[in-house]
């Protein structure tokens, strides 16, 4: 193995893992706080790249316009599936928000296959951000750099504001003792609902981000859903950190396997979230 | 006397003949069922679109043959062998269906060459890949149209190295039907003086494939062999263009490409990508015609060869049943099928060996740049031309049951 | 009406509908009902009464299906062994798989068995055995014990039957024996049962087993009806399909899974003439239950029925 090509290859997973990093950002939100297994996340983040795809060809809005506007739209979305629905369940078992939200996904993707077929739409890379960078020992693809730059940046941004700042602080006591919380005159339901807007916005971006590179399709959600849920869960299910972390780090786990044992690539995340979750139930950053 | 006793011999054993067979369209109706995917992943190149397709050659069939009554019915099987079973044998035994067309999915058109078998039915697949349909899994009801495994393997391996491209790195979906094209085609760029220069198994539905693309571009082959279809395809082909392999010098060829998918990528990405195919609309006068009626049929969406073999067909099926005076036996219609040489404006003249093969020439196209394009669907140029008798594998190395 | 007397007239009802159903319906059709019901019975056996999402239920009824396959067709065995080696394939898997996942409980649980069933699926889509993409076919059915021929429609389906009446009365049983009783108390407050003196553990995992059990016999007896078994089986939206059933039917009830087989597979077949709803129609019948149909088709008939007979 040169050194070379490993280099290469360790890049690659890294870039992968900010992908991962960044789509695990929400659904560790909405579990973080809310206790709710969001399964509709694969298919709101296909929605994002639809969106975008829209954007450009209705409206004219090119790559950065999607990008502000996405998380927006598809929030909303979420926004109204939170107030109809998500709310009637809180007080049950979680396991009713996992099956709601696993039967939207199906109404989601069932509806867009419906209407778009499965081949996908073109969408391209932004013409700022084509063309490749020579770093040496590969061509890293400038669309590529930028994902990983924007991915650190949203994922410490998101971070930072659930665990360092005023309005994160009151979402962290609302989930843990809302009747407290909304005895001190905050309004909880509303955090709720918007935090859940807010998980989906960020499934929306990352789906933004991978129009350009990954077929938009309306199965593009469930291949990656349960890779994203097993980083989840190998993170710890209730810590941002965590999320971000295992998935910078699963995706060059991931990229060394593609290249020293690549059929077994698509199943290590899945033997290292059994092995994780055997030992350490709470996942690696998780508290009990 | 004699003449009259003669006579009537004769009509009674025609009475009698014809009591055995002629009665024989069962229900009074030719019933065809389109069985495919309509809502997953080869809902577009085949789906309703089939249906259309179906439609017509029923349509043109009856404009110069009106002697049988044809219906047409579609279900969708979801990709499930479960599924597209129970509904080929309820079709078959309880609403008076006499062929199935169509079938994407090996797993699904293996699974319906059973029942059609064990219910002397007709089966024509056009949309299914496994050249097993023709060769251990032969059946005396099946004719498989359209394409397979050996025919892209052959058609693009040999194609290629023969115009220069004698190296090869292959990508490859880590499952059966990817491993068989790999295979099919490493033995022909081999026999042709190529060389493969390495591989790479990737699991299906990956997404993403830098890391497999870094290692074909390492590798310096000339030609990267993408042995995968649909998404897997689709998102190879994308970031094959993101990470500059085409400028970079190397080409890359699908292995398994449909026209539906080259318009979900968009030229900017597939420019450059070789592929082969037994039917593209914009071929001559007769396919150029025939897919302006169907596109217009279609929502404007331009056939796929797929659907293409679906019209096929049913044409020459219903040319069959109507030479035979008959449907009920779904054998005897194959083998009239077999019997009657084939010609419709989307293949040309053909025919259809014991095997079940049906034959025709095969097409090596390139994708053309967005500059060479003058519209939606104008996506291919024509490289080289592979003639019906070198397209498919040999009737002997089939080890089809039927032929020894 | 009385308990006893209630479940007697529902299993009546039951066995009478499926005894005539070859009349009206088609006789193949009624034997994917019946092995579909049989394989939400099993998975209704750890979620209703164990408590116990489990997200991977394919994996017991799609190795179920490709033992059974193989026994059949590549190693020659008789239909009632094949079937067998299927169930027991299944039982083994779930013994495995069970050591792992049983140590967690709610969400963990149902995470581990979504992982384990990737994981299983990933082996049969690169093992050989199994055929890859193009499954196992052709996959041919002897005469049972020798006598009578299974071939012959109804023959096979008053066979599917009875190993459906078999698997249903084993389950009836389980649930109201002692050790039913302690599943139910550990499925309600599993530290008060502990501190009884339970080993909890011991009890999930026999649950398990003999749910993976079950399903793989569900499996096994669906690959000798439509003689093949394919990568669907072992596929998660498998999975999902079971847990809609049991929602639908209803969660805990004897009767629900039964029920909800039958509206869902009979959905999916008519459904498939209208092209490509049935996965939206799916989806949305999840939501409903979910927000307004929590008790499921039968858990909404027993509360009537209780209502009634309590005013």
């Amino acid at each position: 193995m040169s050194t070379q090509a490993l280099f290469g290859q360790l890049l690659i997973g890294l870039i992968n893992g900010s992908f991962y990093a960044l789509l695990s950002l929400g659904l560790a939100v909405i579990f973080g706080l809310l206790n709710i297994i969001n399964f509709a996340h694969g298919a709101q983040y296909m929605l994002g790249a639809f969106v975008a795809y829209f954007l450009l060809n209705k409206a004219g809005l090119g790559y950065w316009w999607a990008l502000v506007i996405t998380p927006f739209v598809v929030g909303a979305v979420g926004v109204v599936i939170e107030r109809l629905m998500l709310s009637r369940l809180y007080k049950l078992d979680h396991l009713y928000g996992l099956l709601l939200t696993f039967g939207l996904a199906l109404v989601f993707e069932g509806t867009f296959s419906h209407q778009f077929g499965s081949a996908g739409m073109p969408y391209s890379i932004p013409e700022s951000l084509q063309g490749v960078q020579n770093l040496g020992f590969m061509y890293l693809p400038n669309y590529r750099g930028w994902v990983i730059f924007a991915s650190l940046v949203i994922c410490l941004a998101t971070w930072f504001v659930i665990e360092r700042t005023k309005l994160g602080s009151y979402l962290r006591a609302a989930t843990e003792n809302p009747t407290l919380v909304q005895a001190f005159g905050i309004n909880v339901p509303r955090m709720i609902t918007l935090t859940y807007g807010a998980g989906v916005g960020l499934a929306a971006l990352a789906g933004v981000f991978a129009a350009p590179i990954y077929q938009v399709s309306p199965q593009m959600g469930s291949s990656l859903i349960i890779v994203v849920f097993a980083v989840v869960v190998i993170g710890g299910m209730g810590s941002i950190m965590g999320s971000i972390l295992t998935g910078f780090g699963l995706g060059i786990i991931e990229g060394l396997t593609k290249y020293i044992y690549p059929e077994a690539s698509s199943t290590v995340i899945f033997v290292i979230m059994a092995i994780v979750l055997m030992i350490r139930p709470q996942g690696l950053f998780g508290q009990r | 006397m004699r003449l009259k006793l003669k006579t009537l011999v004769a009509a009674a054993a025609l009475a009698l003949g014809a009591g055995a067979a002629h009665a024989e369209i069962t229900g009074g109706v030719v019933k065809i069922g389109v069985l495919n995917d309509q809502s997953g992943l080869y809902a577009d190149l085949g789906g309703q679109g089939s249906v259309v397709a179906a439609k017509m050659a029923v349509e043109d069939f009856a404009a110069k043959d009106k002697s049988l009554k044809v219906e047409v019915i579609f279900a969708d099987h979801q990709n499930k062998p479960d599924v597209g079973t129970q509904i080929a044998s309820r079709w078959f035994d309880a609403e008076g269906v006499d062929a199935i067309v169509d079938v994407p999915t090996s797993s699904v058109a293996l699974a319906v060459n059973d029942v059609a078998r064990a219910k002397n039915k007709v089966f024509i697949d056009s949309g299914a890949a496994s050249s097993d349909l023709t060769g251990a899994k032969c059946s005396p009801n099946t004719v498989h149209w359209t394409y397979d495994t050996w025919m892209l393997a052959n058609g693009t391996g040999k194609a290629i190295v023969k115009t220069g491209g004698d190296t090869w790195f292959f990508i490859t979906a880590d499952y059966a039907f990817g491993a068989a094209l790999e295979r099919d085609t490493s033995a022909v760029i081999v026999k042709n003086g190529g060389k493969v220069l390495g591989d790479v198994k990737v699991p299906l539905n990956t997404q993403d494939f830098s890391s497999f693309l870094l290692q074909a571009q390492a590798s310096k082959a000339k030609i990267i062999g993408l042995a995968n279809a649909g998404g897997d395809t689709i998102n190879s082909i994308k970031q094959a263009a993101e990470f500059g392999i085409v400028k970079g010098g190397q080409n890359l060829a699908g292995l398994l490409v449909f026209l539906s998918d080259i318009h979900g990528i968009g030229l900017d990405k597939a420019q450059g990508l070789i592929l082969t195919s037994t039917f593209y609309w914009d071929m001559n006068d007769q396919t150029r015609a025939w897919s302006k009626r169907f596109a217009a049929l279609n929502g404007g969406k331009e056939p796929t060869m797929v659907q293409a073999g679906v019209y096929a067909g049913v044409l020459h099926y219903l040319k069959a049943v109507s030479a035979l005076k008959s449907d009920a036996d779904g054998a005897k219609v194959v083998a009239e099928m077999k019997k009657l040489p084939t010609d419709d404006p989307l293949f040309g003249k053909g025919t259809i060996r014991a095997d079940g093969r049906k034959i025709h020439p095969a097409y090596l196209y390139e994708v053309k740049k967005p500059s060479e394009s003058k519209g939606p669907y104008d996506y291919y140029k024509l490289r080289a031309t592979i003639p019906a008798d070198e397209a498919f594998r040999p009737l002997s190395e089939g080890g089809c049951p039927l032929v020894k | 009406m009385s308990e006893l007397r209630y479940e007697r007239v529902a299993f009546a009802v039951m066995f009478v509908a499926f005894a005539v159903a070859p009349l009206v319906i088609y006789p193949n059709f009624g034997m994917q009902l019946l092995c579909f019901a049989l394989f939400a019975c099993a998975f209704n056996l750890l979620i209703g009464f164990g408590g116990l999402l489990s997200f991977g239920h394919a994996m017991f009824f799609g190795m179920g299906s490709y033992l059974a396959a193989h026994a059949a067709l590549v190693w020659g065995l008789p239909i009632e062994i094949a079937i067998l080696t299927g169930a027991a394939t299944s039982a083994v898997l779930g013994a495995v798989t069970g050591l792992i996942a049983i140590r967690r409980q709610g969400i963990y649980f149902a995470m581990i068995t979504l992982a384990l069933a990737q994981m299983v699926y990933f082996f049969c889509l690169r093992a050989p055995f199994t055929g890859g993409e193009n499954g196992i076919n052709s996959v041919p059915r002897t005469h049972l014990l020798g006598l009578v021929d299974l071939n012959q429609p109804l023959a096979m389906y008053y066979f599917v039957f009875a190993i459906f009446l078999a698997g249903f009365l084993l389950i009836h049983r389980i649930i109201h024996s002692p050790f039913g009783q302690v599943l139910k108390a550990i499925r309600e407050n599993e530290p008060r049962a502990v501190s009884l003196g339970y080993r909890t553990e011991r009890y999930k995992l026999a649950a398990f087993v003999l749910s993976a059990a079950l399903a793989g016999l569900a499996g096994a007896t669906k690959a000798m009806v439509v003689h093949n078994a394919s990568l669907t089986d072992v596929y998660w939206a498998m999975s999902g399909e079971v847990v809609l059933m049991t929602l639908l039917g209803g969660m805990g009830t004897v009767f629900g899974p039964v029920v909800g087989a039958v509206v869902i597979i009979s959905m999916q077949l008519y459904l498939a003439e209208l092209g490509s709803w049935v996965t939206i129609a799916q989806g949305m019948i999840f939501v409903f239950c979910v927000l307004a149909f929590r008790r499921g088709i039968v858990g909404e008939i027993e509360a009537f029925l209780r209502k009634r007979s309590a005013s």
